[in-house]
């Protein structure tokens, strides 16, 4: 005979492993008919390439050549984890937001200034010891990005203006101060290229394998302090009650404005810091160009994980993955790397669908799930909607 | 005169003074190159104007335009590929043309056809469903055309403009007017349709007068019979049609290709142009003419080189500068430094119909 309290507890057990699975299920089934979505797109495609003949066995080319790329050998497994890392602390930074109820696409641009603010700092203490140089150049990275994300915070508090649309005007405006400084005032003198210094000292060192840097333990750290932050602190009290209800928070005493404003600077901060891996831990450099994958990974990322800080290390490991091995893909099986930007949009369709789905599975005569369809917090409102 | 130099003499404000003097002096010149971006951004401020009037917010109609531009020029590609390029008619249009136009719509459609489902039906957040459009179209159309670019293909080119007489184009103070609105393309014409049209059906139709209910206040909508539910979906679904004609104009009416992301943004600053035309179509329109007075500055300048005072300034700050302005302005409008707009009371809400008992 168990006691009720321990049959509360058994219960509360398996209603917390229900919702477990019940989100599980509905990311890894998005997942699986992406892939197979993908398999239709790399099958179609065929049809306009010269001479191509029809193969139905080329998705699996694909992506067996996709799976080898990121977990075939030591080398490509840390070739992965280095690519997860800053989807990571990017995918971090949106799913704060989404727990505030912002939508941060802006972390492209983020991201971006992070990474040219690192750089910068670097240079300047390219011939300091590591010890100063690259705590230095992860802070500068890190404000930067937090400043960039304060201003559509900002915004968003005083005035109303959608996060969203801000955000990717600001991602633009990002890539146009990029190339500004990177082939003006910090452009190397002579050099062909738009291209900056070296950072020198301020470069990550070296973990594991060839490139495994010292990023990859931050965004391990992070992903913890993030669940600390969000479930065990009052801010992240605060930040998940104005996410899913900002007329009680605000009845509550809370300060949905105040909230809203930092919680955009804590997600700029996180973007700007996997900026700052990047740019510390591979690039060492800056060029006028920036890869802008990371912002919309991002998002998947934080979907996927339900905006959960845990679940997003094993979602940007996911997408991480596919970004490393794209590049055994193009060579093995002549399949652009473009390919994944077609996988990640068409896993976060079937994810925004999913209450769809949960529908057709109960048709179909599936016993009804345990709970409640885990919605999104509500970022409803216009798109210059007056301030919450 | 005196009074201009005055004016201008004043320091900081002055150069504001000269710098707008600078802009209103060259419009007649620079007219043409700013009329030929009102397009998209007009078509897509109209097609938000619709689906917001509604009370569904639409984000997507970035990824809405990509997806026709670039069906426009593929379908434009096979179509020649099959039936030859074909004569030219009036404005240029060929049979392959007219085919890959109508798919551009029809993708459009289709679309805003999937946004309409998941914010009306499926109940989806509309902000994130109209993201994800944008970054489902970023992604499907960039593999896409990487594969097709590299085999080269011919495409059906574009649509030619109409040329008014010289005699009314020189018309003292009023001839650029005339050539700047109607020296043009088939779907920049349409624009001045559209808008005026829309404005009608807007406020002096049934449906437009539904429309507005339904995004104002749905269940006082619903009391007197109106089906707020079909009449979302309707609307969403015919505001696609202009998506499509903007994406259309990037692919088949500016250029004859397509580039990947080719729409750059200018979805989002339709938005803006609909909000600061305060979700009315003409209103939108005469955004889209300040945004895009803002979008080709940095071309202005190059073609029309400023004298005095500015020209150090306006020459001299780098031409990123320029890339990065329509953006700034438009963070500087949804910031309501321009004067607060509201937008429909219901927009952004998906409505849920009461069960009868």
């Amino acid at each position: 005979m168990s006691s009720p309290a321990a049959t509360a507890r058994v219960s509360g057990v398996r209603t917390m492993l229900a919702r477990a699975w019940s989100s599980v299920s509905i990311s890894v089934l998005s997942i699986l008919l992406a892939l197979v979505a993908g398999a239709f797109f790399i099958i179609v495609s065929q049809l306009v390439e010269p001479k191509g003949t029809l193969n139905l066995l080329r998705p699996f080319d694909a992506y067996r050549s996709l799976f080898l790329g990121a977990f075939g050998g030591v080398n490509a497994i840390v070739e992965t984890l280095v690519q997860t890392t800053p989807l990571v602390l990017a995918g971090l930074a949106v799913a704060v937001g989404f727990r505030a109820g912002l939508f941060n696409i802006g972390a492209s641009g983020q991201v971006t200034l992070g990474a040219l603010g690192s750089v910068v700092v670097g240079i300047a203490l390219a011939d300091q010891p590591g010890y100063i140089a690259i705590p230095a150049a992860v802070l500068a990275g890190t404000a930067v990005g937090a400043l960039y994300g304060f201003i559509p915070g900002f915004l968003k508090a005083v005035s109303g203006a959608h996060e969203v649309v801000t955000t990717i005007m600001l991602n633009s405006i990002a890539g146009s101060i990029l190339a500004a400084l990177v082939s003006g005032p910090l452009k190397v003198p002579n050099s062909p290229s738009p291209v900056t210094r070296d950072i020198g000292n301020a470069a990550f060192p070296i973990l594991i394998g060839t490139d495994g840097h010292l990023g990859l333990l931050i965004a391990l750290v992070m992903a913890f302090a993030m669940w600390w932050l969000l479930f065990r602190t009052t801010r992240g009290f605060e930040i998940r009650t104005v996410g899913s209800n900002p007329d009680a928070a605000r009845y509550a005493g809370m300060r949905p404005k105040l909230v809203i404003t930092w919680t955009m600077t804590l997600s700029g901060a996180l973007a700007g810091l996997a900026g700052a891996c990047v740019a510390l831990g591979i690039l060492h450099h800056m060029q006028s160009s920036f890869a802008t994958s990371i912002g919309f990974d991002a998002i998947a990322v934080a979907l996927l994980a339900r905006s959960n800080p845990i679940a997003v290390l094993p979602s940007a490991l996911l997408f991480g993955a596919m970004r490393a091995g794209s590049n055994r893909m193009q060579i093995e099986a002549r399949i652009p790397p473009e390919l994944i930007n077609v996988l990640v949009g068409i896993t976060l369709l079937f994810i925004i669908a999913t209450p769809a789905f949960r529908v057709l599975l109960r048709r179909i005569g599936t016993r009804p799930s345990l709970v409640a369809a885990p919605t999104l917090p509500g970022t409803a409102g216009g798109t210059a909607g007056p301030p919450p | 005169m005196d009074i201009v130099h005055l004016l201008y003499g004043i320091p900081v404000l002055g150069w504001l003074f000269q710098v707008a003097g600078y802009l209103i002096a060259v419009i007649p010149t620079s007219a043409p190159i700013i009329m030929r971006s009102v397009p998209p951004l007009a078509l897509g401020a109209l097609c938000g104007v619709m689906c917001e009037r509604s009370g569904v917010v639409n984000i997507g109609i970035e990824g809405t335009m990509l997806a026709a531009a670039f069906t426009g020029w593929v379908v434009g590609i096979a179509a020649a590929a099959v039936f030859g390029q074909g004569t030219p008619l009036l404005f240029g249009f060929t049979l392959p043309l007219a085919i890959a136009l109508a798919a551009a719509i029809v993708v459009a459609v289709l679309v805003s056809l999937l946004h309409a489902w998941l914010s009306i039906t499926v109940k989806a957040d509309q902000i994130i469903s109209g993201t994800i459009i944008n970054i489902a179209a970023l992604g499907v159309t960039g593999y896409l055309n990487t594969i097709i670019a590299a085999t080269s293909p011919t495409s059906a080119g574009s649509f030619t403009t109409l040329t008014l007489p010289k005699d009314v184009t020189n018309l003292p103070f009023v001839g650029w007017i005339f050539a700047a609105l109607f020296n043009q393309g088939p779907i920049t014409l349409s624009v001045l349709v559209c808008v005026i049209g829309l404005q009608i059906w807007l406020f002096r139709s049934r449906w437009g007068l539904r429309t507005r209910a339904v995004g104002e206040h749905p269940k006082a909508a619903e009391t007197v019979g109106i089906d707020v539910i079909a009449l979302r979906y309707r609307n969403v679904v015919m505001a696609g049609v202009f998506a499509g004609l903007g994406g259309a104009y990037l692919s088949m009416e500016a250029g004859n290709s397509f580039q990947a992301n080719m729409t750059a943004g200018r979805g989002f600053i339709a938005l803006a142009a609909m909000i600061l035309g305060r979700w009315t179509p003409i209103g939108a329109w005469a955004s889209a003419l300040l945004f895009a007075l803002f979008l080709t500055l940095g071309q202005t300048i190059k073609f029309v080189p400023p004298t005095g005072d500015i020209s150090v300034l306006l020459t001299g700050v780098p031409g990123q500068f320029y890339d990065a302005l329509p953006y700034l302005v438009t963070i500087v409008v949804l910031a309501g430094v321009v004067g607060r707009s509201i937008p429909p009371a219901a927009d952004g809400q998906p409505y849920t119909r009461e069960a009868a008992t």
